[in-house]
Formats: C-alpha cells, sequence, structure tokens
C-alpha cells in the first residue's frame, strides 16, 4: 500500500499564536508528539487546544514557533500537502456528496488510480462498520454514523497524523461511551500517531498515552495520565484532573506543621516551601470510618450523595469541608476520616506549583 | 373559534384585513377586470361602446406577427440578460463573501444599481450608448475593439445587446445578494475539511462550493426571469421599443395598444396573454429548482 | 483568490457599478462644447452648474422631487403599516400554511406590472384621481406589500414564543402586544421595510407615467422621462445628465447611509426590484 501506514513523530516548539485584536491564544507551546501514540491536548473552554490542533494542521499560521513532521518542517506548507488527517467536532461532511465521495474526494484530489481508491474505501468502511452507508448522503445519517463517516475521511488517507478536534463531544452520554472503547481499539491497531483534543479530562485519562495540559495558552504538564494524576505539575492540574476534584485546604507552615482550618499535619521532612500552603486530598484517598481511627480527624456529615455502589460525601472537617468516598449505605452524623500521608498532594500557596520533598522538582516533559 | 395561545381566529382575521383589502383591490380586482376587458371591444362612437367578443382577441394575437415578434424579442431578452445577470451575480457574490475592511462600501457600490430608478438610469444608457458622443463607442475604439462608431439604438441587434446591458447592470444586485446569502450559509467548517483534503481553491469552488449554491442561484434565476419577462421602464425610454419595434416587448406592445391604439380590449388580452406566461416560466423555474416538490425555503 | 487577484476583481465590480452613475454625473459638469467632443473628454474642464440652472428654469426639479416624496412616503406608511399587522397574524399561523401565504404573496409581485396598469388607472379616473400623486399611494402601498410583508414576518419569527405567551398571560391584546412587544423588538427591521419600500415607490414609473399627465403633478421617474424635448435631434444631453443627477443623488446617499440594512432586507427574499 502507497504511503503506507507509517506513523509520524510531530515536534512542536515555542508555538505562540496571537489573533489580531490582541488575543495570544498560544504563549509558546511546546511538545513531542511520538510515532504510533495518542497525545491528547486537554484543558478547560479557551485554552488554546482547539487553536493548537488548527496550527498543527496548517488552518491557522502561527505568530512564531517550529513544527516539524518526521524531521520536515512544516512552514509554509499548506493543509492539503501536510499528510494529516483532521476530524472535526462538527464533522464538516459535504452534505451534497454521497459518503462514498466523501470519503474519495481527497484521494481524488490526489490522483490516486481508482483500483486502489475503491480499495480503501472498502477497508475503511469495514473497519468502521459503515458499510452500508455508504450510498447515502450526511443528512440522512444519524450523529453517531456521521462521526464515523467524518473518522473515515481521515481514516481513508492514511495520513503520517490524526488530528481529532473533540470528536465525542456531540454525541450523547451513552453513544460517547461506547465510542471511547472503540476508538481506543481502533487506535491500537492502526498504531497511529493522534494529537486528540478534548475538554473531558476522563476522556483524556482513558485515551491517551500522554497529555498535553493546557491553560490560557500555556503548556503546565506533558506526561502520561496516570503521571499527571499522581504527580501533578500544580494545583490547577491536579484540580482539573480527576473527578470529583479534590478538596484543597490553605494554610500556613509553622515549625514544620501545616496549620489549617482543618487539622494541624506534619510536613513531610525537606518539603521546599513558601509561606502559604495548599494542601490536597482526593476523595478516593479519604477513609471514613464511625470509629476513630489512627490520625483520624473527627468529621460532622453534611451532605451524602449515592452513586449506586458507592457515595459521595461532604463532610466538614473543623472549618474546612472534606470530599470522601464511602462504600457504606448509612452513615451517623459523626464520624472519623483519615488519608494517608502518602497521598497529601502539596502545593505552594503563592505559585501553585506541588512541592515534592527531596528530588528536586524536575519533571519530564512528555518521555 | 379557534383559540390559541395567543390569540383567537376573528383576531388573526382582524389584522389580515387591511393588507387583504389592500390586495383585493389593487391586484385581485384589476386582474378580473383585465381579463373580463380582453372578451370586450370598445368602439369609441361619440361615446364608448362596449361589444361582447369572447375569445377573438386572442384569436387575433394569434395570427398577429407583431406579437409574436414581442415575444421573440422578450424571449431573447429575459433569456440573455437572466443568464448574463447569473454569472455575473454569482462572480459579484464570491467577490463580497470575502471579509475585509471597506466590504461595507463595496456593498454599498454593488446595491447603487439596483436603488437607482430604472427609467431614469435608461437616459443615462441611452446617453452611454450614443452613436455619436457615446462613451461606449469611445471605450471600444480606445481598446481597439471596433474600427467606426456602432449605432447602437440605430440597429435592431445592437440595440437590443444595449438594452440587454443595461438590465443586466441593474438587476445583478439582486441575484448577487440571494446568492450571497446562500454563501454566507455554506459551513467554513466544510471549506476547512476541504483544504484539508487536499483541495486546491479551484477544486474547492467547483466541486464544494458551487453545487452547494445550486438553490440559491435557481431562485434568484427565478425571480430575474419572471421579472424580465415583465419589464417595461428600460424599454420604454432606452428605445421605446425600435428601432422600427425590434426591442418591442410584450408589455410595451400591451401599453402601445392601451394608449396609443385605445384599442383596451386587445391591450387587455395580451397583457393577460403575457401574465400567463409569466406565471409558466415561474413554474417551470421553481420546478427545476425543486423537483422533489417540497415546499419552498427562500428564506 | 490571491490578494492581487481579489482587489483587482474588487475594484472592477466598484468601477462597473458606479460608473453609469459617475458619468452622468461628469457630463452633467462638462460645458456644452466637451460634451459633443469626439474623442470623448472624461473629467469636466472646468466644471460647470450651467446645465442644472437651465434644467431647474424648465422644468419643476423641486416639484418633482416633493410629488415623489409625498407619494412614497405615504405609500411607505401605509404598506408598512398594513404590514405590521399582516405579517403579525402570518407569524402565527401554522407553518404550512404560512409559507404558502407568503409563496403566494411572492408570485403576486412577479406578475407583469402592465397586467394592473390599465383597470388602476380606469379606477383613478372614476375617482378623480388622475394627476394627483396621492392617487398613487395605494397602488403603490398595495404593490410594495408583499416586501414588506416578507421582511417584517421573518423578524417577528425571531422574537422568541414564550414572550409573546408571557404578554398573553399578563393581559395584553393582540394589538397591544403588536405595539409594546413586537414592534419595539423588531424595530430594526421595521425600518429596513421602510427604506426598501421608500426606494421601491420611488423609482417606479409606469404608474406614475400613466396617471401623471400635467407637468406639476408627475413624479420625478415622470419628470425626467419628459425632460427630452419633442424632438429626438434636440436631445439637451446636458440637461438630461443633470436631471439624471439630481434623480438619483437623494437614492445614492440613502444608499451609502443605510447599506447594511438594505443588504440585509434583500438577502431575505425581497423581489421588487
Amino acid at each position: 500500500m502507497h504511503g503506507g501506514m507509517s506513523a509520524g513523530e510531530l515536534v512542536a516548539e515555542g508555538i505562540r499564536k496571537d489573533f489580531p485584536g490582541g488575543t495570544r491564544a498560544l504563549d509558546g507551546v511546546s511538545f513531542t508528539a511520538r510515532p504510533g501514540r495518542v497525545l491528547t491536548l486537554l484543558g478547560p473552554s479557551g485554552c488554546g487546544k482547539s487553536t493548537l490542533l488548527r496550527v498543527v494542521a496548517g488552518l491557522e499560521a502561527p505568530t512564531d514557533g517550529r513544527l516539524t513532521l518526521d524531521g520536515r518542517p512544516l512552514d509554509g506548507v499548506p493543509p492539503g500537502k501536510r499528510d494529516v488527517g483532521f476530524v472535526f467536532q462538527n464533522y464538516a461532511l459535504y452534505p451534497h456528496l454521497s459518503v462514498t465521495r466523501n470519503l474519495s474526494l481527497g484521494l481524488e484530489a490526489r490522483g490516486l488510480p481508482r483500483g486502489e481508491i475503491d480499495e480503501r474505501i472498502r477497508e475503511t468502511a469495514q473497519m468502521l462498520g459503515i458499510g452500508e452507508l455508504l450510498g447515502r448522503r450526511p443528512g440522512q445519517l444519524s450523529g453517531g454514523q456521521q462521526q464515523r463517516v467524518a473518522l473515515g475521511r481521515a481514516l481513508v488517507r492514511r495520513p503520517r497524523l490524526y488530528l481529532m478536534d473533540e470528536p465525542l463531544s456531540n454525541l450523547d452520554a451513552l453513544l460517547r461511551e461506547g465510542m471511547r472503547a472503540e476508538l481506543k481499539g481502533l487506535f491500537r491497531r492502526l498504531g497511529a500517531t493522534v494529537l486528540y483534543v478534548t475538554h473531558d479530562q476522563a476522556e483524556a485519562m482513558s485515551l491517551s498515552d500522554e497529555i498535553l495540559l493546557l491553560r490560557e495558552g500555556r503548556a503546565l504538564q506533558c506526561a502520561a495520565p496516570l503521571e499527571i494524576y499522581e504527580r501533578p505539575a500544580d494545583l490547577f492540574t491536579a484540580t482539573f484532573i480527576g473527578s470529583p476534584r479534590l478538596t484543597v485546604w490553605r494554610g500556613r507552615a509553622e515549625g514544620g506543621i501545616f496549620v489549617g482550618g482543618a487539622a494541624r499535619i506534619p510536613l513531610p521532612r525537606e518539603l521546599a516551601h513558601g509561606p502559604t500552603i495548599d494542601l490536597g486530598v482526593r476523595p478516593e484517598h479519604v477513609v471514613v470510618s464511625v470509629g476513630p481511627l489512627p490520625d483520624a480527624w473527627p468529621a460532622r456529615l453534611e451532605v451524602a450523595e449515592p452513586l449506586g455502589d458507592r457515595a459521595l460525601l461532604t463532610l466538614r472537617v473543623g472549618d474546612e469541608t472534606l470530599r470522601a468516598f464511602s462504600p457504606h449505605r448509612a452513615w451517623p452524623d459523626s464520624l472519623f476520616a483519615s488519608v494517608d500521608s502518602a497521598r497529601f498532594l502539596w502545593f505552594d500557596g503563592e505559585t501553585g506549583r506541588r512541592l515534592e520533598s527531596g528530588t528536586a522538582g524536575g519533571l519530564d516533559w512528555c518521555p | 373559534m379557534r383559540e390559541t395561545a395567543t390569540g383567537t381566529t376573528r383576531e388573526r382575521v382582524a389584522f389580515l384585513l387591511p393588507a387583504a383589502l389592500l390586495l383585493a383591490a389593487v391586484v385581485a380586482v384589476p386582474i378580473l377586470r383585465v381579463v373580463s376587458l380582453s372578451f370586450e371591444r370598445v368602439e369609441l362612437d361619440g361615446r364608448a361602446v362596449t361589444s361582447w367578443t369572447g375569445l377573438s382577441a386572442y384569436g387575433r394575437l394569434w395570427v398577429d406577427s407583431r406579437w409574436w415578434a414581442a415575444l421573440r424579442n422578450t424571449a431573447v431578452f429575459t433569456g440573455a440578460s437572466t443568464l448574463l445577470d447569473t454569472v455575473l451575480g454569482v462572480a459579484i457574490a464570491l467577490v463580497l463573501h470575502r471579509r475585509f475592511r471597506g466590504r461595507g462600501a463595496l456593498r454599498a457600490a454593488v446595491l447603487i444599481p439596483w436603488a437607482l430608478p430604472t427609467s431614469v438610469m435608461a437616459l443615462a444608457w441611452a446617453w452611454i450608448f450614443n452613436d455619436s458622443f457615446g462613451v461606449a463607442n469611445d471605450l471600444l475604439a480606445r481598446l481597439g475593439l471596433i474600427g467606426r462608431p456602432v449605432a447602437w439604438l440605430g440597429e435592431p441587434r445592437t440595440a437590443m445587446a444595449a438594452m440587454i446591458v443595461a438590465e443586466v447592470w441593474k438587476t445583478t444586485p439582486f441575484v448577487a445578494l440571494i446568492v450571497l446569502a446562500g454563501l454566507q450559509g455554506i459551513p467554513e467548517e466544510i471549506l476547512e475539511a476541504a483544504r484539508v483534503d487536499g483541495l486546491g481553491a479551484s477544486a474547492r469552488l467547483r466541486k464544494i462550493v458551487l453545487p452547494l449554491l445550486v438553490p440559491s442561484i435557481l431562485v434568484a434565476a427565478a425571480f430575474r426571469a419572471v421579472q424580465a419577462y415583465g419589464a417595461f421602464d428600460i424599454v420604454y425610454v432606452m428605445t421605446g421599443g425600435g428601432p422600427g419595434g425590434a426591442t418591442e416587448t410584450v408589455s410595451l406592445y400591451a401599453f402601445q395598444n392601451y394608449f396609443r391604439y385605445l384599442d383596451f380590449g386587445y391591450g387587455s388580452a395580451i397583457a393577460t396573454q403575457t401574465t400567463i406566461f409569466a406565471a409558466l416560466l415561474a413554474w417551470i423555474v421553481i420546478r427545476l429548482a425543486r423537483p422533489d416538490g417540497k415546499e419552498g425555503e427562500a428564506r | 483568490m490571491k490578494r492581487a487577484a481579489f482587489a483587482v476583481a474588487a475594484g472592477a465590480v466598484v468601477a462597473w457599478s458606479l460608473a453609469p452613475a459617475a458619468w452622468q454625473l461628469a457630463t452633467a459638469l462638462k460645458p456644452d462644447s466637451e460634451i459633443t467632443a469626439a474623442p470623448t473628454v472624461y473629467l469636466p474642464h472646468p466644471p460647470t452648474l450651467r446645465h442644472f440652472a437651465a434644467l431647474a428654469k424648465r422644468k419643476p426639479l423641486g416639484r418633482y422631487l416633493l410629488n415623489s416624496f409625498e407619494a412614497s412616503a405615504a405609500a411607505t406608511l401605509v404598506a408598512v403599516g398594513a404590514g405590521l399587522l399582516a405579517a403579525s397574524a402570518l407569524a402565527r399561523m401554522s407553518g404550512r400554511r404560512r409559507r404558502r401565504v407568503l409563496f403566494g404573496l411572492l408570485l403576486l409581485v412577479s406578475f407583469p406590472p402592465i397586467l394592473l396598469l390599465f383597470p388602476l388607472y380606469e379606477a383613478a379616473r372614476a375617482l378623480g384621481g388622475v394627476n394627483h400623486p396621492l392617487a398613487l399611494v395605494i397602488p403603490y402601498a398595495a404593490l410594495a406589500l408583499p416586501l414588506a410583508i416578507w421582511i417584517l414576518e421573518s423578524a417577528y419569527r425571531q422574537i422568541p414564543r414564550e414572550i409573546g405567551e408571557a404578554a398573553v398571560l399578563d393581559g395584553l391584546s393582540p394589538l397591544q402586544r403588536l405595539v409594546r412587544i413586537e414592534l419595539p423588538l423588531a424595530l430594526p427591521s421595521v425600518v429596513t421595510a421602510g427604506i426598501l419600500v421608500f426606494i421601491a415607490c420611488w423609482n417606479e414609473f409606469l404608474l406614475a407615467l400613466t396617471f401623471l399627465t400635467r407637468d406639476e403633478s408627475k413624479t420625478i421617474t415622470a419628470g425626467i422621462a419628459s425632460v427630452g424635448g419633442s424632438s429626438i435631434y434636440e436631445i439637451p444631453w446636458g440637461q438630461l445628465s443633470a436631471a439624471v443627477v439630481v434623480a438619483t443623488a437623494p437614492l445614492i446617499v440613502l444608499v451609502f447611509l443605510f447599506e447594511r440594512r438594505i443588504a440585509g432586507g434583500l438577502t431575505r427574499g425581497a423581489v421588487k426590484g
């Protein structure tokens, strides 16, 4: 098969994008998308992730910075010649053409022989399960079907790099979950390099090999999902990843002890900290008990939200709130909550950066 | 009386009444009168004497060579101006579609021909196509396209051509705006997908934009064809139907019968016939625009 | 399209659109000797206002303009008034019926105007209204009605239905709802409709030509057509051009002032041109 299915490597250095009117959408973003791996651009709306994707695609020109695909610079290369496949959030299918032609238009533009085109369409349709839809028009397809065709349009070109702009966000929740698993399987089978944009952190966690977390045009962290989960770069990242959100307590350091509104907690040794400290605790790491466990804090139950197999409890510890999971069905008003000290996440109160004792906080950037 | 959340039927009827009355008085009744007139003949014999002639006026039309000539002229006029309108209108719409500074001024300029009175500008065009001093001849001579000055309004073919140019100038903005609205309805993303697919600008235009514009183009062309068919102002003022009736359209012929020959019955027959043909034309083009018979959404 | 090619195209479009009117202005300002010069003199050198003065003496231009204004303004008020009411009722109709009515209105305006001319003339004569500019008001209003209704109806439908229902719950009558809620919310479209109707009435020729035979009653369109004079060899092109300039200047100003509204109104399927 010509053009092969070679997965490319994309290197972005210092990408900056300013829009007329003064908005700076991207402020010097750098990352590497390694061959055959899925890198997710994750962040709240307005963080620049879609802009970044469009810059990679060539739909927008960066104000500054370099992009190279397999060593070849992409400056000034038009989108059609970058060997990328793009899946739009709203699918952007050609409404007046059949599914077959939607898939074939790009191949025809490249002058591929008819036989090859038909073969690729057949293969792709089979892979995505859209073989029966080939004669129809987009207007006659459901949302989920349109999404597959949009995927197909990118797949059929066997590009070096796949770019996906929130492809699942227009689907209903049930469909989205199903498609997520399918997509993951598809990426594995293709061994493709994928740049995937989403605002849904659960989606990012499940699909990615690496996550690039963006906020207001800046990249905060680039690492594997679990890495980000366990060793977030800063408070914003820690709050963004993980659902429900972690609880944050603000306090001061007094002689090696964290003093906050809820409790006094010994700080880890050699923690380089400033005057104020933020302490983060994930609900899944809180143990709720009826009787006092060692180092447990007394707590009052404020709200219990049953989730089926477990419940999300909002507890009051001292002056502060603490969110915790509990597998039980009923709780008294007075409880105890304890956390394994190794699970505490410490952040500098001024900068928000995560504090770690011992090793200087040099995080690897998308290794 | 049906009650809906926002009003009763009686209230709705009341609101529609003024408009309905206006239209009845100015359109419905006169139409009936014209049709009935076409069945009569009025002779001025000291005073007006009306006699019933039935369909004989239409019979007269059938063998009236001047009528057929007028019909031919009208067909040529309508076909050529609609075609040119459409092509130019699409081109102008494409230019107007880009976002750039001064776009408002460009749009205003484009609107000017439509906003100016046809009858008044017809004089301007007669002057432009004047054989001795007209700027059309001067420009063409300077460009080396003609050797001698053309007597535009003095020759049948060139008079028609000049009239068509004048009409196209006036009505192209109308087509351009309707097509522009259609252009603005094409989602930008689809064109971006085409870019990523590797289609160049020309391919995008041919394979994506133009096919999607076809409904708007047909709607605009339909309106234009029907309007051109009934054109009066431009003909009366610019050529007066000359030279020698070479540019006389059916509307003008009807007018002559009414006010020059005072043959009211015959004029009415012509007017009626013209309307029937115009309606037919409209029906044909609309059928072309919506072959599946779905109700229109020209909004 | 590349930058340069686009600029050329845009320039061509502007030139094509403005050239005829601009040429009239140039001619109107040229002394007679330059008008009949060959090869053509393009810029007046020096410009003169003589033709305007002569024209003003020959023809009551001011009267023409006033008549046009009277007829058009009155017709606009009637058309927009009736249109406001009708569009309000239409906007509340069920989809299919409404579309049929709108479609029917569309058809109406497409009729060749010659069809209605004679009976209207008869009626005007019978009512003694010939040679009175106001005799044109009712026909003009009726012919512009579909245009007004189209624009207003689409504006009304932009108003969320809940607002109308809240007004009903508040006890407002349909007329009150129209005046207090729909009209203010649709005001921009009302203005647009007014402008487009006004322009259409101002430009009308056939009825004006037929109805108004006395010079003092003529509207500008009918009046200009008579500037030519009886003999075809005596056409005073300088004065003619001046007449065209006078007739078209107000409209050109109107267009540049209201260009966005006009373009917006037209794209909603306006028909009369």
